[in-house]
């Protein structure tokens, strides 16, 4: 369970991931060697799993982002496994998603431009297998970008 | 637009997987010095492909077991003015992302609560009552996964 201590440096380190020990000993009120051990334990107890770089994919030549929701044939059997293993295989695709609901699976991919992602779409997506159907919906802005959890 | 070579991409698919690792470890593996790492590092930094970092939590062991993705459409456009909604739904603590969209719905919502009942109160109190706020789709996540996308 987290304690208060755990919550104060997991919101702080959510909002800058690059801050050093010594800033959160001194934003949080604890020693450096605190910071330290609490940070060390969330890690090994795996709530900390890590840091990763966030990439802008418009910077790299590909400002089209759009969002696959994808309805699967449940009548075959291992029809999802397939359908998702197919589905890791194309470049574009940045994200999978697998739901309870109306919509089976997303995936997020992006494009360089409209005829790329045309191409993408006939080449790679409508021949991964199993699907029923598919609606696709263009990102036209991110209002707000992966906030953290409200600890 | 910034030109990436081999090197370049190693680079960005080690970063993504792990951001915290220390410069002179990510040349070791990709046969670089420590100071022709950083000039790579700080290269992809200012021409924005490198946008910063987030921290990995694991939401589940922070108490939040639900994610829900909701679409949403808008009931009286034109009425409601866009960034009124906006404003309001990123005030939201549950709501981790907000993607204005082109398609089926307006937008896409990523949302967390502790369980499915608190997602009710999210749902009923916080999202069902912001302004303009028409057609809402719920799809509950069951498993996601990030790929490197092409690079």
């Amino acid at each position: 369970m987290l304690e208060d201590h755990d919550r104060a440096i997991l919101r702080r380190l959510q909002a800058d991931p690059s801050l050093s020990g010594a800033e959160l000993a001194e934003m949080t009120g604890l020693s450096g060697a605190q910071v330290a051990r609490r940070i060390e334990r969330l890690t090994r107890d795996g709530v900390i799993k890590g840091q990763s770089a966030v990439i802008d994919w418009a910077a790299l030549g590909f400002p089209l982002a759009v969002s696959l929701r994808i309805t699967l044939d449940k009548t075959v059997s291992g029809g999802f496994d397939a359908f998702l293993a197919a589905a890791r295989e194309v470049p574009e695709v940045l994200e999978i998603q697998t739901f309870l609901g109306r919509v089976d699976v997303r995936l997020s991919l992006v494009a360089r431009d409209l005829a790329h992602y045309q191409q993408v779409y006939r080449a790679r997506i409508l021949s991964l297998p199993h699907i029923a159907d598919i609606e696709a919906l263009m990102d036209v802005a991110s209002v707000r970008d992966e906030r953290g959890l409200p600890l | 637009m910034i030109a990436l070579d081999d090197l370049d991409r190693a680079l960005l698919r080690a970063l993504v997987a792990d951001a915290a690792r220390p410069a002179a470890a990510l040349g070791r593996e990709l046969g670089l010095s420590q100071p022709a790492t950083w000039r790579r590092i700080k290269r992809l930094r200012e021409a924005g492909v490198l946008a910063g970092r987030r921290l990995e939590l694991d939401a589940d062991a922070v108490g939040f077991g639900v994610t829900v993705f909701l679409g949403i459409k808008l009931a009286t456009k034109g009425r409601v003015s866009l960034e009124d909604f906006e404003r309001a739904v990123s005030a939201i603590p549950e709501v981790q992302t907000v993607a204005h969209v082109l398609g089926l719905y307006d937008y896409r919502l990523r949302v967390v609560a502790r369980d499915l009942a608190d997602f009710e109160r999210v749902l009923r109190r916080r999202i069902m009552a912001l302004p303009g706020v028409g057609d809402v789709e719920a799809n509950v996540l069951l498993s996601e996964e990030r790929r490197p996308g092409p690079i």
